[in-house]
């Protein structure tokens, strides 16, 4: 690898310096040195960016690495390659792990094997409670200490208002940094459930799992937040009425901030009448109506990030009958493409707040310092090069151990042709370097 | 006619009335002495039983001995994924047999439209989890439009838990299909909300409605399908909805009393209506082998599998 | 037109006495028509011969679909007419009526069919028309009318019951498609009723 990299004539489109605009960037070392028209290349690698975009490494907040105990499903090394060719140079990695990542320990385990994987950093989430259970509070403390700054039971939703107060209240002794993120889906609601519950849900005879199941957790969680000042995290909104409850939150000063995924913002409970697996995901799809609100609850900043809950699952677990396969899909390598094409190209959202949701806003969230921006020389180069009207079809086999992408078969437009993670490219021309 | 029978959807009102009608025939091969005729033979039909129903896989097993095709019972006691293997891998199990057909039967529903996507032989769907059995609703149909002369402007309640029924869901897309008036009794929290834009309409007080019924169709109690409490207790349930002696009582004459069985005595039924002459039950069951045979041959008799084009062409141009 | 009604009814009438002549009398004998015309033309066969011999004779349908030979190979399966043979074929003479006798494949399944209904003592056959071109070593006790005629061509009874008339008609190559299909419905049955057509139709017509 040279030591100095230079992106000749991108458009460089960075929200978190305001910077839109077509310039040069010089790269040095594991910095960005210089930013400007026609700079001097001085025995610099120049990649031609003309009519290319270029911005902050992506940075996904809700990522499933699956490593340690699901190594057969996806690990950190393959994850964080899919991560790389999706444009990422950032991830989280979500505490449902075996043994589930509920101290430092196993903190430490993940970051090193991350970098020793070397295609991008992974800030681990450290799970609420002990083992997931729900019942007693993991050792929040030495998990700060360790670097971690949200944490989440994801999976499982927080079963009590009591657990989230604790958890709440017990993390502002540490720094204001810290956020509590959670799985909003009411047990008892959901119980047996594997879809939106609606008329599909009663044509495909299949049990649902209601809007009113999440509704119910948001407000509670809003509500235990605004009692105790404490910073929460919604993840994975799906529901209109949610998004309405987070706006209201907000504007009362409610410190919540919210994600949702690229699925969740492109298809519907529609999707699903085929019973394809790959479309089972919880929280559910769910109706056109869900999926507008949450278009303009991206637009106007209610929900602050876009992350892909990427969800890795071996392929027969995903071929086989629909109430038994588990929920999830993949993510990693087509959101850029799927948030380009489904709701920048359409004019919902502008490009610079689509990546601002997805790299400056989860890299402030999940404390991924480095990452997410600005792109000023001094700064660490996380960077991202993408072509924003290439089209391409999204067949396996994937970066990804696993296939289960919902988006197989169709086309998008973005195509990531360089991803630089602190100044070594990652992907080059399309492809993932190791 | 469609390549798969799936869901009553598969069906236009006139397929129906065909495959009814083509019972008919099949209905008198039953009568004869020698139950066979030859027009499958060569055929390999697979019930593919995954979910435990010996009853129905009888049914089927008879209709496609009888017309000489040869039959190869594939049951399993659990799910595939269970034993490690994907749905789909034993789906190519069977093709590799050679299954011109496949009747399956599972407790997951939409896993007949998924067989679809992996074998090239005809699927036909004995019941999936709380969808449809398509089947079984032909088979009650044959038996209306036999004893009362027609379908269109029946008057039909379906009785029970029609949320996690099957049963109910098939007859009522059927019964609308073909002009009948159906009506949705039972619990509410037993019926899908969505009911009425099924074109059925929906009451809880069985009383008022009884005196206007041509068929009254009772379904069974499906207690090992709810893990959630969805009514109090069975008295109550047979006190609010079941079929007592004294409503049998109150239905016009001449109409009937059907159920898809197994039956619940005491239940949804009461154990003396169920042996009444206007209870048709048994005769549900033997009408069931004729309409499966007529199923099987609409669908195995024309098209063929995949060799059978090839000698098709041939022997079509000689 | 090859025959006309009061041909058709001639026909009948010597086939009649014939089948009386041949087994000298009407005892032990059972008419079977071969759905869908040929049911027809049974009963006014058996009709005569009661007028004849003073006698009732018992008459039956067989529908044969269930025995063709070429189920699974054409685009639709065919479509199934009532049986009914409410009487004991065993030991008894038989005598399979049909309109028209062709390839010879129709009358080959009504015999399968019939061996499952009991074992008679012999079977006759009576058609109207007999056109050639068989397929099969079959051949007819009692014929209307022996007509030559070009595979290409398409011999159709036509019976007062089902099409309002009685009559024989021949229609030739005009009316058939590019590849040597013939492709008119026949008026009353929609899909395929005799299996014994030459060339293939995509819903199976009716054949001789």
């Amino acid at each position: 690898m040279p030591e100095e990299v230079l992106f000749r004539a991108a458009k460089v489109v960075d929200p978190a310096s305001g910077h839109d605009g077509v310039t040069d960037v010089l790269v040095a070392g594991e910095v960005v040195e210089a930013m400007g028209p026609e700079l001097e290349s001085r025995g610099a690698e120049v990649i031609d960016c003309e009519g290319l975009v270029l911005s902050p490494g992506l940075v996904d907040l809700h990522t499933h690495l699956r490593e340690p105990g699901y190594e057969y499903k996806e690990t950190i090394a393959s994850g964080t390659r899919a991560a790389a060719a999706g444009g990422f140079t950032a991830v989280s990695s979500m505490a449902n792990t075996d043994p589930v990542t509920d101290h430092a320990g196993i903190v430490a385990e993940i970051r090193d094997k991350a970098a020793e994987a070397g295609l991008a950093d992974v800030f681990p989430v450290g799970a609420i409670t002990k083992g997931l259970a729900g019942e007693s509070m993991a050792e929040l403390g030495e998990m700060v200490e360790a670097g971690v700054r949200v944490f989440s039971d994801d999976g499982m939703c927080v079963p009590t208002p009591r657990m989230l107060r604790n958890a709440l209240v017990y993390a502002k002794a540490f720094t204001d940094e810290v956020v509590i993120a959670d799985h909003c889906e009411d047990a008892s609601l959901v119980d047996g459930g594997h879809m939106h519950e609606g008329s599909n849900s009663y044509a495909l005879g299949l049990a649902g799992r209601p809007a009113e199941a999440e509704e119910i957790v948001v407000a509670r969680d809003l509500a235990v937040a605004r009692a105790t000042g404490g910073r929460i995290h919604v993840l994975h909104v799906s529901s209109a009425r949610s998004v309405e409850l987070i706006r209201r939150a907000k504007a009362e000063g409610v410190r919540v901030t919210a994600e949702v995924t690229p699925h969740h913002l492109v298809f519907t409970d529609d999707d699903l009448v085929g019973y394809d697996t790959n479309f089972k995901v919880n929280p559910p799809l769910r109706t056109a109506e869900d999926r507008d609100a949450l278009r303009a609850g991206v637009a106007d900043g209610t929900i602050d990030v876009i992350a892909t809950d990427h969800a890795p699952h071996a392929v027969e677990e995903k071929e086989s009958e629909f109430d038994l396969s588990p929920p999830g899909m993949i993510g990693l390598e087509t959101a850029l493409g799927a948030v380009l094409t489904h709701v920048v190209a359409t004019g919902i959202v502008t490009l610079p707040r689509a990546i601002e949701a997805m790299s400056g806003t989860p890299a402030r969230i999940l404390g991924a310092t480095g990452h997410g921006g600005p792109i000023e020389p001094g700064r660490p180069a996380n960077l991202v090069v993408f072509d924003p009207s290439e089209w391409w079809v999204v067949d396996p086999p994937f970066a990804s151990k696993a296939r289960n992408s919902a988006f197989t078969g169709s086309e998008l437009s973005g195509d990531v042709r360089h991803t630089m993670l602190r100044g070594s490219l990652t992907v080059a021309h399309g492809k993932v370097s190791r | 006619m469609n390549r798969h029978v799936l869901s009553m959807h598969d069906l236009t009102a006139d397929d129906v009335i065909r495959v009814l009608d083509t019972a008919e025939s099949f209905r008198e091969v039953g009568s004869r002495v020698i139950k066979k005729v030859p027009a499958l033979r060569g055929r390999t039909v697979v019930n593919f039983f995954l979910e435990n129903s010996t009853r129905t896989r009888i049914s089927f097993e008879l209709a496609a001995k009888r017309l000489s095709a040869d039959v190869i019972n594939f049951a399993a006691g659990g799910s595939s994924v269970s034993k490690g293997e994907s749905l789909k891998d034993t789906a190519l199990t069977l093709q590799a047999m050679g299954a011109d057909a496949i009747v399956i039967r599972h407790s997951s529903s939409g896993s007949p439209l998924q067989l679809t996507g992996w074998v090239d032989g005809h699927v036909l769907n004995a019941g999936d989890g709380t969808h449809e059995h398509p089947t079984q609703a032909l088979l009650d149909l044959y038996t209306m439009r036999e004893k009362l002369g027609r379908l269109e402007g029946l008057r039909v309640a379906i009785v029970g838990d029609v949320l996690h029924s099957r049963v109910a869901r098939s007859l009522c897309f059927g019964l609308v299909k073909m002009g009948a008036d159906v009506t949705l009794i039972g619990p509410p929290t037993l019926i899908p909300p969505d009911a009425p834009a099924w074109g059925v309409q929906v009451d809880y007080d069985i009383d008022g409605v009884i005196p206007k019924l041509d068929v009254c169709y009772m379904l069974r109690v499906q207690r090992e399908r709810q893990r959630l409490e969805y009514f109090p207790s069975v008295r109550e349930y047979n006190r609010l909805f079941g079929l007592t002696a004294t409503r049998a009582g109150a239905l016009p004459e001449g109409s009937l009393i059907m159920h898809p069985g197994p039956m619940n005595r005491g239940v949804e039924i009461d154990s003396d209506v169920a042996d009444l002459p206007q209870a048709v039950i048994e005769e549900q069951v033997t009408n069931g082998i004729a309409v499966r045979m007529s199923l099987l041959y609409l669908l195995l008799g024309g098209g063929g599998g995949a060799e059978a084009s090839a000698e098709r062409e041939e022997v079509l141009r000689a | 037109m090859l025959l006309d009604e009061d041909d058709i009814r001639r026909a009948l009438t010597r086939i009649a006495h014939e089948i009386i002549e041949r087994d000298k009398g009407a005892a032990g004998l059972v008419l079977v028509g071969i759905a869908n015309r040929g049911d027809h033309l049974a009963r006014r066969l058996a009709e005569e011969i009661e007028r004849i011999e003073g006698s009732a004779v018992p008459v039956g349908v067989l529908d044969i679909t269930f025995y063709r030979d070429d189920i699974g190979l054409r685009a639709e399966a065919p479509e199934v007419h009532e049986t009914r043979i409410d009487i004991g074929i065993t030991h008894r003479t038989v005598v399979l009526v049909d309109d028209v006798l062709y390839t010879g494949r129709t009358i080959r399944a009504a015999m399968d069919a019939l061996t499952d209904f009991g074992r008679p003592a012999r079977i006759r056959l009576a058609v109207l028309v007999d056109r050639g071109h068989r397929e099969l070593p079959i051949r007819a006790d009692f014929v209307g009318k022996n007509v030559p005629t070009r595979r290409s061509d398409d011999v159709r009874v036509l019976v007062r019951e089902l099409d309002g008339r009685d009559a024989v008609v021949v229609q030739e190559a005009g009316s058939l498609s590019a590849n040597g299909d013939a492709l008119e419905q026949r008026s009353g049955s929609a899909t395929g009723d005799a299996l014994e057509q030459r060339s293939g139709s995509a819903t199976g017509e009716e054949l001789r």
